[in-house]
């Protein structure tokens, strides 16, 4: 089949060819001056930053030599002494790593209860009063933005060392961060349950029960286990600031160049991560799945 | 949201209670199965939370006695001050700004190309996608205060060490993002450069990226926001900026000059916030529907 084509007179042709060149070259400008507008503002923050692309390349190779001195000496032949060589303090990190989680665990839960109690206070379909959301929302801003390890500074020196200060400090960032997110569920869900619900009478305490904590419930859980995942891995450097987990061992053994136990906590600190970030997910989906079929 | 008086209809279903339990027994039925399950649950989480917290050492007494000492903090910090040292905390501000903003870019530039290589629609072979996936998981899972530890060995103290941290863990974070980005972008563009005749290149090229730039483009925005926080810390190890500062002042319990640190921080990403919030809904507005 072939198909004729009506050629369009010469003149309009190129009229309408000038206009689209015209529009691709403005566009290419726009591009262009965006790109140019990027590169700069990088050349600028580089000079800020004191990058020293050379000093860089000079030393790029202490980066693999570093990671070559990190690397355990294992050899084919002993291979069981050498592993075990490599893990002789196996027991003790198990232990720090095992307090790490729980830390974690422990901020999450916190954090999460507060920041469940505070979004709906924040949430602008549930609260008329704009004092009270505004209160809320800057207080759930305040505790997000500063990060978790100043608060840990803070703390360390207010409560003594030790763990507990830890689990404080991730308590309020993930208020913070959850009560944030939380809201912002809250303010998607579907309305007509809570009009019911105000129509026969209910207060505050029973809407959110009955008609927004089923909507949104899975929801909640999904992020709260996604900041699980994020804690788990603040908590790793809480230590450096004397906050407990394994961050202590690992800072100490960073800075007097016990090279061997740097790569065996952080192989440990990574396959723990890996581990959560995996099963969480899969939780995550699990979730998130019944939620869309139901 | 307040109490209002009974509307007719309350009253109405409170004098017929009994009515309505007998006309629709399976809604007034309690359900136990799923009530146990959820006070499992819930029995697992509390005994874990009573768990964690025998472990780690908590003690009624050593929260009230701190939180004595925290309220003689919030004494001293009052009211905020620079101390006479505005220039310094400005400038350590503006290598804060610096160290997010090189980080980010360099992360999302060196992110952009590997992600394709993580996309299920774009690379066949299963073994290349789970390879790249996997490094990414590993690189995201070092935490960026870790990474500028290993980089001040190679580059020594300063914000250069880390701009580097920053584009390290936020390249594992960017690459997934992006790759999922990918794998979730429409495929009737793609299907239309093929049916025109385009190899796998064009297709990419033309079909694949322009859907993608806008969603891309505003997770590096986000992650730009995120990362000025992170930076403020960073200095903590020694790798520049406001946190170097923060630290020395915490210390030494100068608790004026920490407070005027904390606001300066808090409002410049509110600033920040702001821009990148209108920024992101004018890519996003500014992508075809």
């Amino acid at each position: 089949m072939t198909v004729h084509i009506e050629k369009l007179p010469p003149d309009r042709e190129s009229t309408l060819l000038a206009a689209y060149s015209g529009a691709v070259a403005a566009s290419h400008r726009r591009t262009l001056a965006i790109v140019v507008a990027i590169a700069a503002l990088y050349l600028l923050a580089g000079w800020m930053a004191e990058v020293r692309p050379l000093t860089f390349l000079d030393n790029i190779q202490n980066f693999t030599a570093y990671l070559d001195q990190i690397m355990p000496v294992l050899t084919l032949a002993n291979l069981p002494a050498d592993v075990a060589a490599w893990y002789w303090g196996l027991p003790k990190w198990l232990g720090l790593l095992a307090e790490t989680i729980l830390m974690a665990y422990l901020g999450t839960l916190l954090g999460g209860i507060a920041a469940f109690l505070l979004c709906f206070l924040a949430s602008a379909n549930l609260v008329r009063s704009r004092t009270i959301r505004f209160v809320a929302r800057r207080f759930l801003e305040v505790c997000r933005t500063v990060p978790e390890v100043v608060f840990a500074l803070i703390f360390v020196i207010a409560f003594g060392l030790g763990p507990m200060v830890g689990v404080l400090a991730i308590a309020i960032h993930t208020a913070g961060a959850l009560g944030k997110l939380f809201s912002e569920v809250v303010e998607n869900i579907d309305m007509k349950p809570v009009e019911g619900l105000t129509g026969t009478g209910a207060g505050l305490v029973a809407t959110v029960r009955f008609a927004v904590v089923p909507q949104v419930l899975s929801n909640f859980a999904s992020y709260a286990l996604l900041r699980f995942e994020i804690n788990v891995r603040g908590a790793g450097v809480m230590g450096f600031v004397g906050a407990g987990g394994i961050g202590q061992e690992f800072l100490v053994a960073i800075r007097n160049f016990y090279y061997s136990d740097v790569s065996a906590i952080l192989l440990l600190v990574i396959l723990t991560v890996v581990t959560i970030d995996l099963a969480t997910e899969r939780l995550r989906h699990h979730l998130l799945g019944r939620e869309a079929h139901a | 949201m307040n109490r209002r008086p009974s509307s007719p209809l309350r009253q109405a279903a409170l004098a017929d209670l009994d009515g309505l339990r007998q006309r629709h027994p399976r809604v007034f039925r309690p359900a136990w199965s799923r009530r146990a399950a959820v006070l499992g649950t819930l029995a697992v989480i509390v005994a874990l939370a009573v768990v964690a917290m025998v472990r780690l050492d908590f003690s009624l007494l050593r929260i009230l006695h701190g939180l004595h000492r925290l309220g003689e903090f919030a004494g001293m910090m009052l009211p905020p001050s620079a101390g006479g040292r505005l220039g310094l905390f400005a400038t350590a501000l503006g290598e804060t700004l610096a160290i997010a903003f090189l980080g980010t870019l360099t992360a999302a530039c060196l992110a952009f190309p590997v992600a394709f290589l993580a996309a299920r629609n774009v690379v066949r072979n299963p073994f290349l996608r789970f390879g790249v996936r996997r490094s990414f998981d590993v690189i995201r899972s070092v935490d960026v205060l870790i990474w500028a530890l290993i980089w001040i060995n190679v580059v020594g103290l300063g914000p250069f060490a880390g701009a580097l941290a920053i584009a390290c863990s936020d390249f594992g974070a960017l690459g997934k993002l992006f790759s999922e980005a990918i794998e979730t972008a429409d495929r009737k563009a793609q299907e239309g450069v093929t049916a025109s005749g385009g190899g796998r290149l064009h297709r990419v090229r033309f079909g694949l990226v322009p859907a993608v730039l806008p969603v891309l483009a505003s997770q590096v925005l986000y992650f730009f926001e995120s990362n000025t926080r992170s930076a403020t810390i960073i200095g903590i190890v020694g790798a520049g900026g406001i946190g170097q500062y923060l630290t020395e002042l915490i210390r030494v319990l100068e608790m004026q000059q920490v407070a005027f640190l904390v606001l300066m921080i808090l409002v410049t990403v509110a600033l920040i916030d702001l821009v990148s919030g209108r920024l992101r809904r004018a890519i996003i507005g500014a992508a075809p529907p």
